[in-house]
C-alpha cells in the first residue's frame, strides 16, 4: 500500500507534524494483552466489589429485574456497531425503534412528545430548564430541595452561565414540595417551577395543583422522574409542561453510575424548543412508510451556536434498551413489578417500624423509596450492615444536614422477603447494640 | 442498474409494523417471581393519584414476538459488523466483542454508583487505570471522565477555562472558532457563557494564522481548534497560535474528535495544548450504537485542575482509591454520578489490548485514509491538497456539472454495499464527500470501495438519473424530509396517524 500511493515509509505520512512534536518512543501503556488476558484483568476488578451483599439502595439508581433477551437485542452488530441514523434508508432499525421509544415515553408520562435521548436524567432536567427560559423569556427558577441533590447541583452548572438564578423551594413535615413557601416566590418573574416525583425522599410530589400554581404566574411546571417504574401505577404529570426522566430502570444495570438514558417530554407546541434527537413519519416517492430524524434545524450541526443545545453523541443503545425492556414487560408486566416494589416497600417500612426508636421521616404516599429516622447516626449503623453482607439506607445528612439520622431505604422486586427480613433483623441489632460495639 | 457491483446483491427482508400495531390484550413477555409479601393496594396506597388503568396504549406482545420484532428491525440496519462504514470525524473502527463481555462483569454492570467506596475499588481501579492512559496518550498532567459524550467535554473543557479565567480575575467575553469546526463547538461555547467569534480558514484550508493574530486580544478566553482539521489536515503551527494565545493570557482548546490520527505518534501536551477532550466512542473504539452512549473524559495541564468537575477520582495515602467531593475551586457537577463508567471500562480494554502498539493503529487509519486518497484523486476533485491523516475530503464539483452532488453519490454508494461517507461537512467545502476509513479495513475492502466510487464516478457521468435516484435496493427509497418537519408525526397513536 505505501509503494502505490508513493511513501517510502510510514514516517513519510506524518510529515505534515513538525518532527519536534514527532513521539520518538513508544508509550508506556499496559499491554498488549489478549482477549484471555483482558477477561482475566477484568474479572479481578469485578472481584474487588460488592457482589455478594444485599443493598437497599436506590436514589437515583435502581436494581430492577432485566431479561436476557434485551442484552441479546442490544448486542446484534446492526444496533451496536451502527451511527446515528443520518442516512434514513439503511438505518429504519434504529429510527423505527427511535419512534418506538418516542412513544412509550409519552404513554409512561401523559405528554404529547418526547426526545430520543439526553444523557441522563441530571443533564435532562438542566437541559428542561434551559428549555423552559427559552419559551418563557424569564431568569428565575424555583427548584425542590427535594430535588435530587446531584441533579441540583448539575443545573447549578448548567444555569450559571446562562443568566438564570436558582432558588430552592422548601419541603413540608410530609415531605412533599411546601405549597406556601411555593406560592409565596411564584413572582411573574420564574421561568419555571422544578418538582422531582417521587421525589428525592421517595414520596409522590406530583399533584395537579403545582401545575395550576406555576400557570397562574406565567410560569411553567417541569416534573423530574427518576424513577421510571412508578409510572407504572402513579398517575403520570399529564399537567407538567415538561417531563425530564431518567429511564434507567427500564432495563439498563447500575453500571458504577452508567451509561443511562434520560428523555425530555413536553406538549406538541413546544417541540422546537426541545433539545435533542427526533424521529418522525415520513414516506418515500411510493408511499412507503419510514422514519427520519426531525426538525434538525434545532440542533448543533445545522444551527451551531443558535442551536438548542450541544447534545450530539446521545445514548441510543441505552434508549433501545428501555425500549426493548418495556415491550418485554408489556402494559401488565410494568403494572406488577410496580405493584411488587410499593408492596416490598411497604413491608420493608412496617417491619422496621417494629424497633424501637424507629420512625416514619416523612408520611406522604411513597412508591419504592421511603425515609426512615433511626435512633443512631446512620453511618454507624450502616457499618454494621455492612459486617453483615449488607449495604444499607443512604445517610441523608451529607445533603441535607438538617435530616440527621434520616435514610433513605430502597425495596424493588429484587429484594426477597429474606433479603428484606435479614435487612430487618441487622438493623434491629445495630440500633440496639451497645454503641461502643458497633 | 449497472456498474460492478462486488459486493453486494439482494436479499429479502421481512417486513414489521409498530410495536403498538402488533400488540394484543393479554399477551406479555416477562414474568417475575410470585409477590412473597402482603400485597399493597395501590388505590389505598395512591388515592387520587393512583393510575388504575394503566399505561394507556402501552404494547402487550409475546416474548418471541419481541425478539422477532427488534430482529427484523435490526436486519434494515447497516453497521460496521456489515463492513465499512467510512463516515468521516466519526472514526467508525471495529467495536471488540470482548468489551462487551467484561462490561457486563458481576461485581462491574451490577455497582451501585452509592455504594460504599472500599467496595468499588475495583471499579475505580478500572478508571484509575484508564486515566494513566490516556494521560499518557495526550501528554496531559490531569483528567476529568465526567463528561457523558464529545459535546459535554467541550462544555466542561471550557468551563474550566472559565473558572481560571475567573480566578484571573476576568472571565473575557468570546471563543474564537473556526469555520471548519463542529457545530457542537459553537453550541458549547454558548452555554459556556461565551460569544463564539469565527475564524476563517486560509487558502490551503488551515486557521488563517495572520487573521487569528489580529483576532486575539485580551476579551478572548480561548481558541477551540481540532487538530487534525475535520479536513484530515494537521495544523502545523498549533504550538505558535498557543504562543500567541498565552501571550495575551487566553488559552488553548482542542478538540479531539480526530485523535486517531495522533494516538500513539503526538502528544497534543507538547504542542502547547491546555485542555482537551477524548471521544471515547470514535478513537477508542466504545460502540456508536446507533447514536451513543459515549463518553467524553477531558484532559488538562496542571493550572487547570483544581478546578475540575466533581466528583474527582482521588489515591488517598492507603493506596485506596476514592471519589472526592470536597472540591471548593470546582466548577460544579457535570452529570449524575461518576461518569459512563461502563464506556469508560470498555475503552480501557481497548488500550490494554493495543498497549503501546495503538500507534501502529494511528499508523494504519493514516495509511488508509491516505491510500483512498491516491486512488480517487483525479476522479473526484480535491479542494485542499495538503497531506492527509486519518481522513480526506473530496468535493463533487466535478460530478455536480452533471447534476449529481455528494448526497446522490452517497446514496449510491449504499447500492454498493457501504455506508455513505459523511456529506455536507465541514462546511468550508461545497459538496463535501469527507471519508474516513479507519484502521480496520483491510486493503481487500478499501479497494473494494475505491471500485464502488468510480464506479460511481463513471455513472455520474454516463447516467446521472441512476445516481440521482438512489438507493435502488434498500427497503424504502428516499424519504419527503420535507413534509415530515412541516407536518412533524413523532408518536404512534391508536387513531392509527403512523
Amino acid at each position: 500500500m505505501l509503494s502505490s500511493i508513493g511513501a517510502k515509509s510510514i514516517e513519510d505520512l506524518f510529515s505534515s507534524i513538525p518532527e519536534r512534536f514527532r513521539l520518538r518512543e513508544a508509550l508506556k501503556l499496559p499491554g498488549p494483552y489478549s482477549e484471555a488476558e483482558i477477561i482475566q484483568y477484568f474479572k479481578e476488578r469485578a472481584r474487588e466489589s460488592a457482589v455478594g451483599y444485599t443493598s437497599f439502595l436506590g436514589a437515583g439508581v435502581y436494581n430492577h429485574l432485566r431479561s436476557v433477551i434485551t442484552d441479546v437485542i442490544i448486542q446484534r452488530g446492526e444496533f451496536l456497531t451502527s451511527y446515528t441514523p443520518y442516512q434514513a434508508e439503511i438505518s429504519q432499525g434504529t429510527l423505527q425503534a427511535i419512534f418506538e421509544f418516542q412513544t412509550l415515553i409519552c404513554q409512561l408520562t401523559g405528554q404529547e412528545v418526547a426526545n430520543a435521548s439526553m444523557w441522563d436524567g441530571s443533564t435532562a432536567t438542566a437541559e428542561a430548564v434551559l428549555m423552559a427560559e427559552r419559551i418563557v423569556r424569564r431568569r428565575r427558577v424555583l427548584v425542590a430541595r427535594s430535588l435530587h441533590p446531584q441533579y441540583r447541583d448539575v443545573l447549578k452548572t448548567y444555569a450559571r452561565h446562562s443568566g438564570l438564578s436558582v432558588e430552592e423551594i422548601p419541603f413540608a413535615g410530609d415531605g412533599t414540595l411546601d405549597r406556601k413557601a411555593l406560592d409565596s416566590a411564584l413572582q411573574d418573574d420564574v421561568a419555571a417551577v422544578v418538582v422531582q416525583s417521587p421525589n428525592f425522599f421517595g414520596t409522590i410530589d406530583y399533584a395537579p395543583d403545582l401545575a395550576e400554581r406555576a400557570h397562574s404566574s406565567g410560569a411553567l411546571l417541569i416534573v423530574v422522574v427518576t424513577e421510571g417504574v412508578s409510572l407504572g401505577l402513579v398517575r403520570p404529570p399529564r399537567e407538567a409542561d415538561i417531563v425530564a426522566l431518567e429511564g434507567q430502570s427500564f432495563g439498563l444495570a447500575p453500571s458504577y453510575g452508567g451509561p443511562f438514558v434520560g428523555a425530555i417530554a413536553t406538549h406538541e407546541k413546544f417541540v422546537r424548543q426541545l433539545p435533542g434527537r427526533l424521529a418522525g413519519l415520513a414516506y418515500d416517492s411510493q408511499g412507503r412508510r419510514g422514519y427520519v430524524l426531525t426538525l434538525a434545524t434545532r440542533e448543533q450541526h445545522i444551527r451551531r451556536e443558535k442551536a438548542t443545545s450541544n447534545i450530539c453523541t446521545n445514548q441510543a443503545l441505552c434508549a433501545l434498551a428501555a425500549t426493548v425492556h418495556l415491550a418485554l414487560l408489556g402494559k401488565e408486566g410494568l403494572r406488577e413489578m410496580a405493584e411488587q416494589n410499593l408492596s416490598k416497600a411497604h413491608f420493608a417500612l412496617n417491619e422496621l417500624l417494629k424497633i424501637p426508636g424507629v420512625r416514619l421521616g416523612f408520611d406522604a404516599p411513597f412508591f419504592n423509596e421511603f425515609t426512615v429516622v433511626l435512633p443512631r447516626p446512620v453511618d454507624a449503623v450502616n457499618r454494621h450492615l455492612l459486617r453483615e453482607g449488607i449495604i444499607g439506607p443512604l445517610a441523608l445528612n451529607a445533603s441535607y444536614p438538617e435530616l440527621s439520622n434520616h435514610a433513605l431505604v430502597c425495596v424493588t422486586e429484587v429484594a426477597a422477603r429474606s433479603d428484606i427480613e435479614k435487612f430487618v433483623s441487622a438493623l434491629r441489632m445495630a440500633v440496639t447494640l451497645p454503641q461502643d460495639r458497633q | 442498474m449497472s456498474g460492478t457491483m462486488t459486493k453486494s446483491s439482494r436479499h429479502v427482508s421481512q417486513n414489521e409494523g409498530l410495536l403498538f400495531e402488533k400488540s394484543s390484550p393479554g399477551k406479555r413477555a416477562f414474568d417475575l417471581p410470585p409477590l412473597d409479601v402482603p400485597a399493597v393496594d395501590p388505590a389505598d396506597a395512591f388515592g387520587a393519584n393512583h393510575r388504575s388503568e394503566g399505561v394507556e396504549g402501552f404494547p402487550e406482545l409475546s416474548e418471541i414476538e419481541v425478539l422477532r420484532h427488534f430482529t427484523r428491525l435490526s436486519t434494515w440496519n447497516y453497521a460496521i459488523d456489515l463492513g465499512m462504514y467510512p463516515l468521516g470525524s466519526c472514526t467508525m473502527k471495529y467495536n471488540p466483542r470482548v468489551n462487551e463481555f467484561v462490561a457486563r462483569l458481576d461485581g462491574l454492570a451490577t455497582e451501585h454508583p452509592l455504594q460504599p467506596q472500599e467496595l468499588s475499588q475495583g471499579c475505580l481501579k478500572i478508571m484509575r487505570l484508564l486515566e494513566q492512559c490516556l494521560l499518557e496518550i495526550t501528554g496531559m498532567d490531569a483528567l476529568t471522565m465526567q463528561p457523558a459524550a464529545g459535546a459535554q467535554g467541550e462544555l466542561t473543557g471550557l468551563l474550566l477555562i472559565r473558572a481560571y479565567l475567573e480566578e484571573q480575575g476576568n472571565a473575557r467575553k468570546k471563543v474564537l472558532i473556526p469555520d471548519s469546526a463542529h457545530g457542537t463547538n459553537p453550541a458549547s461555547a454558548v452555554i459556556a457563557g461565551y460569544q463564539v467569534e469565527k475564524i476563517q480558514s486560509d487558502a490551503q484550508g488551515r486557521v488563517d494564522f495572520e487573521k487569528l493574530r489580529e483576532n486575539v486580544t485580551e476579551e478572548v478566553a480561548a481558541l477551540m481548534i481540532t487538530n487534525p482539521s475535520t479536513l484530515g489536515i494537521f495544523e502545523h503551527r498549533i504550538a505558535d497560535m498557543a504562543a500567541i494565545l498565552h501571550a495575551k493570557g487566553a488559552l488553548l482548546y482542542m478538540d479531539g474528535a480526530n485523535m486517531n490520527a495522533l494516538a500513539g505518534v503526538a502528544k497534543p501536551g507538547d504542542f502547547g495544548v491546555d485542555v482537551m477532550h477524548l471521544n471515547l466512542h470514535k478513537t477508542f473504539s466504545t460502540p456508536h450504537g446507533g447514536g451513543g452512549p459515549g463518553a467524553g473524559p477531558v484532559a488538562m495541564k496542571k493550572i487547570l485542575e483544581p478546578f475540575r468537575p466533581i466528583p474527582v477520582l482521588i489515591e488517598k495515602e492507603t493506596g485506596e482509591l476514592a471519589l472526592d467531593e470536597d472540591r471548593p475551586r470546582s466548577i460544579g457537577r457535570m452529570k449524575a454520578f461518576a461518569g459512563n463508567f461502563g464506556v469508560l471500562l470498555r475503552a480501557l480494554a481497548y488500550i490494554l489490548a493495543y498497549g503501546p502498539g495503538i500507534r501502529q493503529a494511528t499508523e494504519d487509519a493514516v495509511l488508509n485514509a491516505n491510500y483512498l486518497r491516491k486512488h480517487l484523486e483525479g476522479v473526484f476533485a480535491l479542494p485542499y491538497s495538503l497531506p492527509t491523516m486519518h481522513e480526506v475530503v473530496f468535493s463533487d464539483s466535478v460530478q455536480n456539472k452533471n447534476g449529481v452532488n455528494t448526497m446522490d453519490i452517497a446514496k449510491r454508494l449504499i447500492d454498493y454495499g457501504f455506508h455513505p461517507y459523511t456529506t455536507a461537512f465541514p462546511l468550508i467545502v461545497p459538496g463535501a464527500l469527507m471519508i474516513e476509513p479507519t484502521e480496520s479495513e483491510s486493503k481487500e475492502e478499501c479497494d473494494l470501495f475505491i471500485e464502488a466510487m468510480r464506479a460511481i464516478a463513471a455513472e455520474a457521468a454516463s447516467n446521472p438519473d441512476l445516481v440521482k435516484h438512489a438507493p435502488h435496493t434498500t427497503r424504502i427509497g428516499r424519504l419527503d424530509e420535507v413534509t415530515a418537519a412541516r407536518k412533524p408525526i413523532l408518536r404512534w397513536r391508536p387513531s392509527g396517524n403512523s
